[in-house]
């Protein structure tokens, strides 16, 4: 597997860990995470609600609010560069002993490797990010024009003029006419609203577009209508994309690869292929037994019993086990590690061995 | 063939703007039978919810009356509406801000029971509310706890029960699952259809979630700026979509299945404005296949297939000519 030609994923990110302490009690969000994306590729981060979605997409841009956010652990690398790094050693007991002292509580297990404005130039430039809400993410008084050529400005040394003219260019390209980059947000509708804030985070043309949720606030046929249009530009500029979404219906329309997120930890992850038509995972299944079966109307929902654990409350097993119905003794005493069926597709439950994973274990 | 519990004739509901009249419901007639579940799905602002609201008298029709078993309740007084009011109820769409943040579990309950006055004494009604907290999956424990300490499929257990607790026959439940994820989605819509049998209810089921509907619905009725394109029986209506908007929104469903994917049909543009439309099909903006006679008046709902209504000059026949 290993080769030093190839060229280095777009994103990369390794053992994340991410707290957010307040005064009584601190919330584990990101327990461990693993992720990597290929260039060029689209990877899926499905899971529900408080799983970590956002709060993973929001550690790569550096963009997690500290206090009460704190990234205890884990390296970030962007197009095979270090963002974030671990502490070792020596290095992390020094400021690890000096935790909860009111002079260092801003200190971090991990340790960002670019200085803030270098992070700054990296967001819109390396990476940025398309967030969930359109009605709430564009600035009510400045129009439209003006909101995506502040980012090609910040970025490029080039004339206001120049720059609204590029605005203007990039509101053509998402599917608005150029005229109507001088009206204000609330002139357009939603899925218009939408385009405009996808429209800012491609202005200049990023490596990696992290996307949490962008169709979640649309109709289904604007949905289709962003999406289609997503993929377009996707494939016109080889960009890579982290797409956070709740909806497995969304990952195959658009993803190469899926990631599946459970309490701040990866449980499965595969090609399309090997998480849609080999399912390994309880939680996986689980999700694809709640959906409404568009085949056949009688079929009852299986719902996935109970709710998503206490984020307060830190683990020792697997965290589903308390909703799984294979959950046995040592599910609750240790965490599962990742097994592989192939190279790509790995799974972090303790139903599987390398012995019984190529059969499809015991689901 | 059972009863007819809802018929609703050439219900109306037009909104007073800056500009003109919001035709937010613009005569829509439909019955529901004793029992069954229609479902109701379009984009935002098709006036979905606002039927909803109109069918319940939570507004005041425009023009057109609402036969509730057989009564035409558009009429009644507020003292006599006030009495229907037990037999129709709704379950709101967002669990977050329907419920009083500062009443517990139980006395959001109780509260229907209270001003209805269905059981006399603390005792009864302690017993009552514990009845319904059981029926529909919420703990004893929960009995004192405030909404905000409950996640939101509980809190949407909450509004169920409330609907529940004056023994209604029909409900409007608007959106009840579209702001809840999927593994909390299924565990209500189970509940909502175990519910259904046991009690014999009868639903409208709004919603925008096109698999939720096909789920869940004995017949689908699809809206369109105020009015209704398509209605058939659920499964007419996903295998032989008639009109052209219908296939589009059927067509968008993100399928979460790596065969037997649909053809997309996506459309141009977006919603037009509902404020006086001019009297041309109020899908033509937007339609493929609209001619001149789209653009020159306003089609009208027609029989295709028995059950199966469409409003289309193309496809629904030449008997669409208004």
């Amino acid at each position: 597997m290993e080769n030093i030609d190839r060229t280095p994923p777009a994103l990369e990110i390794e053992d994340l860990f991410v707290e957010f302490r307040g005064r009584n009690s601190t919330v584990y969000a990101v327990n461990g995470l693993n992720l990597k994306i290929e260039k060029g590729q689209t990877l899926g981060l499905v899971g529900e609600t408080g799983a970590g979605k956002t709060t993973t997409g929001l550690a790569v841009l550096g963009l997690i609010a500290s206090p009460p956010g704190v990234v205890t652990q884990g390296n970030i690398r962007l197009g095979g560069r270090d963002i974030l790094k671990s502490l070792e050693g020596e290095e992390r007991e020094r400021l690890g002993t000096l935790w909860g002292k009111k002079k260092y509580r801003h200190v971090y297990g991990s340790r960002f490797c670019v200085s803030e404005g270098e992070l700054q130039k990296m967001r819109g430039e390396k990476v940025s990010m398309i967030f969930q809400d359109p009605m709430t993410s564009l600035n009510p008084v400045i129009t439209v024009e003006k909101q995506i050529a502040e980012v090609i400005e910040k970025h490029s040394k080039i004339s206001h003029a120049d720059a609204i003219g590029k605005a203007r260019d990039m509101l053509e390209t998402v599917g608005i006419p150029r005229n109507r980059g001088s009206e204000y947000p609330h002139q357009f509708s939603g899925g218009m609203k939408q385009r405009v804030v996808i429209a800012i985070a491609l202005a200049c043309s990023p490596d990696l577009l992290i996307a949490d949720e962008p169709t979640t606030a649309l109709d289904v046929t604007i949905q289709a209508q962003v999406l289609d249009m997503m993929k377009k530009l996707k494939e016109k500029n080889h960009t890579s994309m982290l797409m956070i979404t709740h909806d497995l219906g969304i990952v195959a329309e658009i993803c190469d690869c899926v990631s599946v997120i459970y309490a701040g930890r990866i449980v499965e992850h595969g090609t399309l292929e090997d998480v849609f038509d080999h399912t390994l995972h309880p939680y996986t299944k689980g999700l694809f037994d709640s959906l409404p079966d568009l085949e056949n109307r009688d079929t009852r929902l299986k719902p996935i019993r109970g709710l998503m654990p206490d984020p307060s409350i830190r683990y020792e097993g697997c965290p589903f086990a308390d909703r799984c119905d294979y959950a046995s003794d040592i599910c609750r005493k240790e965490p599962p590690r990742e097994v592989h069926r192939t190279d790509e597709h790995v799974v972090a439950c303790h139903l599987y061995n390398e012995d019984n994973i190529a059969e499809g274990g015991a689901l | 063939m059972s009863q007819t519990l809802m018929d609703v004739r050439h219900l109306k509901k037009y909104f007073k703007s800056g500009k003109g009249f919001v035709h937010a419901v613009d005569d829509v007639s439909f019955t529901i039978e004793e029992g069954r579940t229609l479902g109701v799905v379009g984009e935002s602002g098709c006036g979905k919810s606002t039927l909803g609201r109109t069918v319940l008298r939570l507004e005041e029709a425009t023009d057109g009356s609402v036969l509730f078993a057989g009564e035409d309740i558009s009429r009644f007084s507020r003292q006599k509406m006030w009495e229907m009011r037990r037999s129709m109820q709704m379950i709101f769409q967002d669990p977050f801000s329907s419920l009083n943040p500062r009443m517990t579990v139980s006395e959001a309950i109780e509260d229907p029971l209270v001003l209805y006055k269905i059981c006399p004494d603390r005792a009864s009604r302690q017993k009552r509310i514990e009845e319904l907290m059981e029926t529909v999956g919420l703990a004893k424990r929960l009995y004192n706890t405030y909404p905000h300490e409950l996640d939101g499929g509980r809190r949407q257990r909450i509004g169920i029960a409330r609907a529940l607790a004056l023994n209604p026959k029909f409900i409007v439940c608007d959106e009840p699952v579209s702001a809840l994820d999927v593994s909390i989605q299924a565990q209500i819509l189970n509940l909502l259809q175990d519910l259904q049998k046991e009690l014999n209810l009868t639903y409208m089921f709004i919603t925008h979630d096109l698999s939720v509907v096909y789920h869940i619905s004995d017949e689908i009725m699809v809206m369109y700026l105020g009015q209704v394109v398509e209605k058939a029986p659920s499964e007419v209506l996903f295998s032989n979509p008639v009109h052209p908007y219908t296939k589009a929104l059927l067509s968008a469903i993100p399928v979460p299945s790596l065969h037997n994917r649909r053809q997309r049909v996506i459309m141009k543009g977006e919603i037009t404005s509902p404020i006086d439309p001019p009297a041309e099909c109020r899908f033509a903006k937007r339609c493929e296949f609209a001619t001149d006679r789209c653009r020159s008046g306003e089609p009208r709902l027609t029989e295709v297939e028995p059950g199966h209504f469409v409003s289309c000059f193309e496809f629904g026949g030449d008997f669409g000519t208004a």
